[in-house]
């Protein structure tokens, strides 16, 4: 694996670490299964792409993207909560009504943004080499919403928000309005993961209305993962678990790529893939029961 | 002295390998279709007439992003990191992903419909950089020739396609300039997976009289399914690549895609032989491939005018 590759699968991992932040949110903190994040992952790559084409400063457009993030959010909290539809039903309706919004967005199926100006151009051309300059960028940025969601999780807001999805009932019994506590973990979640389409791309130079597809099942790797790796003791473990899950996740990836040594095929990556990620959820319970033995 | 041997053994082995394989060629697809495989093959097939065989002088990587945009850009960053002679992208998302990830090494792009839309060149004459290749777009003006040759009849087109997919959206474009010209309608359907294209097949038995399936990968990717729906409803199917007539289709004029990874292996030996692929113009691929089903087509009982016939360059029975 060259340095480059490294370099690339940390970035790519940190930038979908925003991604497994917010399915944590809300599968973990509100007990919400939560499929919205397939279309809300596009939207904000296609929202910060368009808006930076349109000429509009790349933090700004970024903010819009998360804005637009946890709009979809409320879209699925309201379908649940007020509509009492099933929580994994409203956030399917959300994620496939999202991929004809993202079209509408973009207009066409794929914008380029190879051309224009990102948060990322102002760091380039400084002395450190451009695939160094994106994971240090992208990292510092999910340092940030770490600590922000570990401080939001300590304070007395996010403790009902830890209640609403630990025993709705209890948390009504003690005053929470655990709808309430639906929006607001949702949009939040889905605000983080559309921060991560905008990011990727930013990155990237493009932004796909096909980017959505499985980003549920990377964030949900990279949350379990990263419980595995480190426990699920205590928030602040939790989400830095998250951040090294979404990391081992595409290292495992990585790994695929590089095995047509072994004589597996371009077409076996995802099988080597799945592999490689059930190897890592399973090495440390065999590494528990043997010391037990 | 004996880890002198040793050291000098482990250089040599490390040296040997680098001396028989002196180019590498990189090549990746956004997923793995009958079409775009067909076009990584040619690319090979034009290296190897040129005198690059792969395991001689030629090493050939090949990966696919398996329809995932985030895994082709991991992709990218690989093949960044390996620095190949020339890096291969097939498809849009792939293209960009690599011209995205590197400004240094030699990248041909194939299989793009818009080039210039997509960023990969500012000019398709002169692309500048270090990117050039081949643009795929379809030439549906002729598309609908011979749609009006074989079937005089038809008056309403079926367009099957992906909206999702960038290069069947701007073919649903011309097809709709063009097809105005000619007094024809379009009525688009619309598949976003592959689970979907019989469907979207269906939805279109009673709208269309014909139905044109561009190169979409979604589409291509099940073509079976389209042509039993059509086969079923005696609706003629055609195609805009000529490797899904043997998969059911009544006809198709174009390139076939080893074609276009010909010709765009021609490029890559030009980038292989020194030449900077900012001087070298983008180019649209040509092609002229008639192929005919008579099987499909005498099944729904559609005949071939002799003026088609003539022409083809091949005729499957």
């Amino acid at each position: 694996m060259s340095q480059i590759a490294f370099w690339g699968a940390v970035e790519l991992g940190l930038v979908f670490a925003f991604v497994a932040i917010g399915v944590y949110l809300a599968f973990r903190i509100l007990d919400f299964p939560d499929l919205t994040v397939d279309g809300s992952f596009p939207l904000g790559a296609a929202v910060a792409a368009v808006l930076i084409i349109s000429g509009l400063d790349p933090w700004l457009s970024t903010a819009v993207a998360m804005v637009a993030g946890a709009a979809a959010g409320l879209v699925t909290a309201t379908l649940n909560v007020r509509f009492k539809i099933l929580n994994l039903l409203a956030s399917i309706l959300t994620m496939i009504a999202l991929f004809s919004v993202n079209l509408r967005v973009m207009g066409k199926p794929n914008v380029a943004l190879l051309n224009q100006d990102t948060m990322l151009s102002a760091f380039f051309g400084q002395g450190v080499p451009e695939y160094l300059v994106r994971p240090i960028f992208v990292g510092l940025l999910v340092i940030v919403a770490v600590v922000l969601v570990w401080r939001f999780l300590e304070s007395d807001a996010g403790l009902a928000m830890r209640a609403t999805g630990a025993n709705s009932r209890m948390a009504r019994a003690q005053g929470v309005n655990t709808g309430g506590q639906i929006y607001l973990g949702m949009a939040l979640s889905n605000a983080l993961v559309a921060l991560g389409g905008a990011l990727f791309a930013q990155t990237n130079g493009f932004a796909d209305v096909t980017s959505g597809v499985g980003t549920i099942v990377v964030g949900l790797a990279a949350v379990i993962i990263g419980e595995t790796l480190l426990g699920a003791r205590g928030i602040l473990l939790a989400l830095i678990g998250c951040v090294f899950g979404s990391i081992a996740y595409r290292l495992a990836i990585q790994l695929a790529l590089s095995s047509d040594a072994l004589g597996l095929k371009a077409s076996d990556l995802n099988f080597v893939t799945a592999v490689l990620v059930a190897i890592a959820l399973i090495l440390p319970r065999l590494r528990r029961s043997g010391g037990a033995a | 002295m004996r880890r002198l041997i040793l050291a000098l053994a482990a250089a040599t082995a490390f040296i040997l390998p680098a001396h028989a394989e002196n180019v590498t060629v990189a090549v990746t697809a956004i997923v793995e279709h009958p079409a775009l495989d067909a076009a990584r093959d040619g690319v090979k097939q034009a290296l190897a007439e040129a005198g690059y065989k792969e395991g001689e002088n030629l090493k050939f990587v090949y990966q696919s992003a398996q329809g995932n945009p985030g895994t082709a850009a991991q992709i990218a960053r690989q093949f960044v990191g390996d620095a190949p002679n020339v890096i291969v992208p097939i498809s849009t998302p792939s293209a960009q992903a690599v011209v995205g990830a590197t400004r240094d090494i030699p990248i041909v792009f194939t299989a793009v419909s818009d080039p210039v839309g997509a960023q990969l060149v500012k000019d398709m004459e002169k692309p500048g950089r270090n990117v050039t290749g081949l643009s795929d777009m379809l030439p549906v003006a002729d598309h609908l020739a011979l749609i009006k040759e074989i079937t005089p009849n038809a008056k309403t087109i079926g367009y099957i396609y992906n909206s999702a997919e960038a290069n069947s959206v701007s073919t649903l474009a011309a097809l709709k300039a063009a097809a105005e010209k000619s007094g024809l309608k379009v009525v688009e359907s619309v598949a976003t997976k592959s689970a979907e294209v019989q469907g979207a097949t269906r939805a279109l038995v009673g709208k269309a009289d014909v139905i044109y399936v561009p190169t979409d990968n979604t589409i291509v990717s099940a073509f079976e399914a389209a042509a039993g729906v059509a086969a079923e409803a005696k609706l003629p199917l055609y195609a805009a690549d000529t490797d899904s007539v043997a998969r059911g289709a009544i006809a198709a004029l174009g390139f076939n895609y080893f074609d276009v990874g010909k010709q765009t292996g021609a490029i890559v030996v030009k980038v292989l032989k020194g030449e900077k692929p900012g001087n070298i113009p983008a180019k649209v691929a040509v092609g002229t491939d008639l192929v005919l089903n008579k099987k499909a087509a005498s099944a729904i009982g559609v005949t071939f005018p002799e003026s088609a016939t003539k022409r083809a360059t091949k005729i499957i029975e």
